[in-house]
């Protein structure tokens, strides 16, 4: 048995900020994580992290309340208002901070921190380092926490709440190094554990973007926040969907068709390719639908050469390796072939603005936690920003919460792991069930199924069929057996565990979609073409049941900004 | 449909048996990476193999492996770009191994942690950024890029033979926070790189430049680090 008062399960941004903030208020604090934090996908994240701070030239009137507008309507209206007000009061504060410890941001020649435009921002408030904003944030705060000494368990990977006396009290995870499973028991966890983009065959996300935090969540009751909103980004590579960054367009990138035509005018005419995630997917996969794809195909292209060599070697090298790399094409000379992609899970772990969960001495920030900040769709740099934001919070409020409650996490018996040793006992039923049914079948085909039934436009008949598959899928995941036991780094053992979570909150996704009767944000529905705010300017909450999600509904916090049809 | 063939160097050392190769056949349409490959074969011949993943398109630095006797990282070889019939897939040579593909980073990773890789300031933050010219960012661009893969250090002769090396990836993120404007450490840092386990212990055979993924200089550093030894010495860092 480990004992911290806080444990933080993830080292990605939000996590490892909630660790530094804990530590600073002089709690143990201890992090958790399935890769050294420093390989986390926050590090992914390349264009950058939005703060009005109103350094461009074009955006010297740019204020947090007009960021908190452009948040709350790119949205849809599902944002919690006060939740995107305080975020984006919050954000001038973080950069600094963030840049105070290091992060080599772009800059201009006075030597204040760049910023570019992107998508559905009234300004250029994007604060970028080239394209490798995530990396350069990602790495900034992994040094942080080595100077401040905190303790990372790292290869560490979770399966498990510990929830006693209804309060959380720790996670069991297995040693990847040393194998075996481990009971870290504290007084309060927060997770941050990323998103559930692996839940479709197409994502941007890295192959441990699988929802385990969530998972681990919602199996220990508590709900899953507006999952049926799934962000597609509109520029994918088209045969890996490595992400090609907003950025591209944010620096003049144009979007072309096989007439080689910019089609956005016809879409968003104001704004053209600098439209928010969810009309430019749309848009694209319109041009797409209806044969306009590159030779008919299913792409169209992101054309960046008019920016030439030199502004493509300054703002987008990252780019321009990756298209070189895993696509063939170099942008300076060609244009590089994209299709929208499964980019970012707007729902979560339902969480309030300090990151607490329903669950006492439970918290929850970034990817996988859903306060709401992004509603039904979120802008482009709002979640770095929300990493950090947020996690900072959590792990203020998690702090606050364990103080004067040193050792009520540990077990009474001492030496006794007795949920580690439950965790390792079902492992060995997994294990002696022999090979009933293939795991990575079963994991093909949820991929598939989300992709073509909860994807980019969605429908009633083919919803009801997707969710029929999903409730098939879980029965068959019930009867998976392991084909390798035991020792270390067992991938068929965490690739099992991880199969029967990603169905759950693939589940809680397709349920929310099927019963919301609108279109709202990413959540577009060819049979209800319209936002209805009359009946769904409401946020879902999924809880796990026996057959499936059962789903609640809580109103949407307004006051500030009214409702509008939202024109680009 | 065309088929890759992998020699894929296995190894558990709790098994008691010594190293050896196995092989397998992929099939696959169009482009495969390594690391596609090698979840092919631990999803349909071996669930036993490992290594490790996460972001498979070359930013997280976990995937670095010796592929057909070149260090690369595995989500970035295209096997259409591999030359012969077999691909051989062999762990990072010259590092202590977990099991199979995974070797132990905890001593590459602990020699990070000794250089102080952090920025040191020790005057006040102004309210908002701390001022930096293009031209002084520009001194970041090859050191910040580093993603930690531990392909250089692996590759490092001096690592090899002196144990006790730092080797180029930490110097090169000690070198990372000596070029920042921003930087204030005056001798902090020195002693951790000025000694027989740091800057002198590079004998520029550049191996480290040649193996790095990311086409990244850790020699040029750390001669700029010798350099800059010489003169923090004498006179701590001027600014």
């Amino acid at each position: 048995m480990i004992y911290h008062q806080l444990i933080v399960v993830g080292g990605g941004l939000a996590g490892l900020r909630a660790a530094v903030e804990a530590k600073q208020e002089g709690i143990d604090v201890a992090v958790l994580s399935q890769v050294h934090p420093g390989r986390s996908h926050s590090g992914a994240a390349q264009g950058g992290i939005n703060a009005a701070l109103a350094n461009n030239p074009d955006g010297a009137d740019d204020t947090p309340a007009k960021h908190a507008f452009d948040t709350v309507k790119g949205s849809d209206y599902l944002a919690d208002q006060d939740a995107a007000i305080e975020m984006t009061r919050d954000a001038p504060d973080v950069i600094y901070e963030m840049e105070h410890w290091g992060c080599p941001f772009s800059r201009y020649d006075d030597g204040r921190i760049a910023q570019r435009p992107f998508g559905g921002a009234g300004f250029p408030r994007t604060c970028y380092g080239a394209d490798k904003t995530g990396h350069y944030l990602l790495h900034t705060l992994v040094e942080r926490a080595y100077e401040r000494g905190i303790k990372m368990y790292i290869e560490v990977f979770a399966t498990q709440l510990i929830v006693e006396d209804g309060a959380c009290k720790g996670v069991v995870a297995y040693d990847m190094i040393n194998g075996g499973f481990l009971e870290f028991r504290a007084d309060a966890v927060v997770m941050a554990t990323g998103g559930a983009g692996r839940t479709y065959i197409n994502t941007t996300n890295a192959i441990i973007s699988t929802g385990g935090g969530m998972a681990l969540a919602y199996r220990a009751g508590v709900p899953l926040k507006d999952m049926e909103f799934i962000q597609f980004h509109p520029t994918g590579l088209f045969t890996t969907n490595i992400l090609m960054t907003e950025g591209c367009r944010g620096e003049g990138g144009y979007l072309i068709n096989d007439q080689g035509e910019r089609f956005m005018s016809k879409y968003a005419p104001t704004v053209m390719e600098l439209a928010p995630r969810d009309i430019t997917a749309r848009a694209i996969q319109t041009e797409i639908n209806e044969g306009r794809g590159i030779g008919g195909k299913q792409f169209v292209y992101l054309d960046l050469r008019h920016l030439g060599e030199q502004k493509i070697a300054e703002r987008l090298p990252g780019i321009r390796d990756l298209a070189i790399h895993f696509e063939g094409v170099d942008p300076v000379t060609e244009p590089v072939p994209i299709v929208p992609s499964q980019h970012y899970t707007m729902g979560g772990i339902d969480t309030d603005m300090q990151g607490a969960t329903p669950l006492p001495g439970f918290y929850a920030a970034g990817e996988c936690a859903c306060v709401s900040v992004h509603g039904a769709n979120r802008l482009g740099g709002n979640s770095l920003l929300e990493t950090i934001v947020f996690g900072r919070r959590a792990g203020a409020a998690a702090s606050a919460y364990v103080k004067g409650k040193e050792g009520g996490g540990a077990p009474a018996a001492a030496g006794a792991d007795p949920a580690a040793a439950r965790m390792a006992a079902s492992v060995e039923e997994l294990a002696g069930r022999g090979t009933g049914e293939d795991a990575y079948a079963i994991r093909a085909e949820m991929t598939v199924t989300m992709k073509e039934h909860f994807g980019i436009f969605r429908e009633q008949a083919s919803m009801q069929a997707g969710l029929d598959k999903m409730l098939a899928l879980k029965e068959r995941v019930a009867r998976v057996g392991l084909r390798h036991s035991g020792g270390v780094f067992n991938l068929d053992m965490m690739r099992t565990v991880e199969l029967a979570g990603m169905i759950d909150v693939a589940l809680a996704t397709a349920a929310g979609a099927l019963a919301r009767t609108e279109s709202r944000g990413s959540h577009a529905r060819t049979d209800f073409p319209t936002r209805d705010d009359k009946d769904w300017l409401k946020h879902t909450l999924a809880y796990a049941g026996d057959a499936g999600p059962r789903l609640e509904y809580r109103p949407v916090t307004l006051g500030t900004f009214e409702p509008q049809e939202r024109k680009y | 449909m065309p088929e890759a063939r992998f020699h894929i160097k296995r190894f558990d050392p709790k098994s008691g048996v010594g190293a050896h190769y196995d092989e397998f056949t992929v099939p696959y349409e169009g482009s495969l990476t390594v690391l596609e490959g090698l979840f092919y074969v631990q999803e349909h011949f071996d669930g036993s193999l490992c290594f490790r993943y996460c972001c498979r398109a070359a930013v997280c630095g976990s995937c670095a492996m010796y592929i057909d006797g070149r260090y690369r990282l595995a989500c970035q070889s295209n096997v259409n770009h591999l030359k012969g019939d077999v691909i051989v897939v062999e762990p990072l040579p010259h590092m202590p191994l977990v099991k199979d593909l995974v070797c132990d980073m905890s001593e590459f990773f602990a020699k990070y942690e000794t250089i102080k890789p952090w920025l040191i300031r020790t005057s006040q933050n102004p309210e908002k950024e701390l001022p930096q010219t293009p031209k002084e960012r520009l001194k970041l661009d090859m050191p910040v890029d580093c993603i930690l893969c531990g392909a250089c250090y692996s590759s490092c002769p001096s690592v090899w033979t002196e144990g006790d090396y730092l080797g180029p990836a930490a110097l090169l993120k000690a070198y990372r926070f000596e070029v920042d404007s921003r930087d204030e450490a005056r001798r902090e840092r020195l002693p951790y790189f000025d000694n027989e386990r740091g800057v002198y212990r590079c004998h520029t055979i550049a191996n480290c430049s040649e193996a790095c993924p990311k086409e990244l200089n850790p020699t040029e550093g750390i001669q700029w680090l010798k350099r800059a030894a010489v003169r923090r010495r004498l006179f701590g860092r001027l600014k």
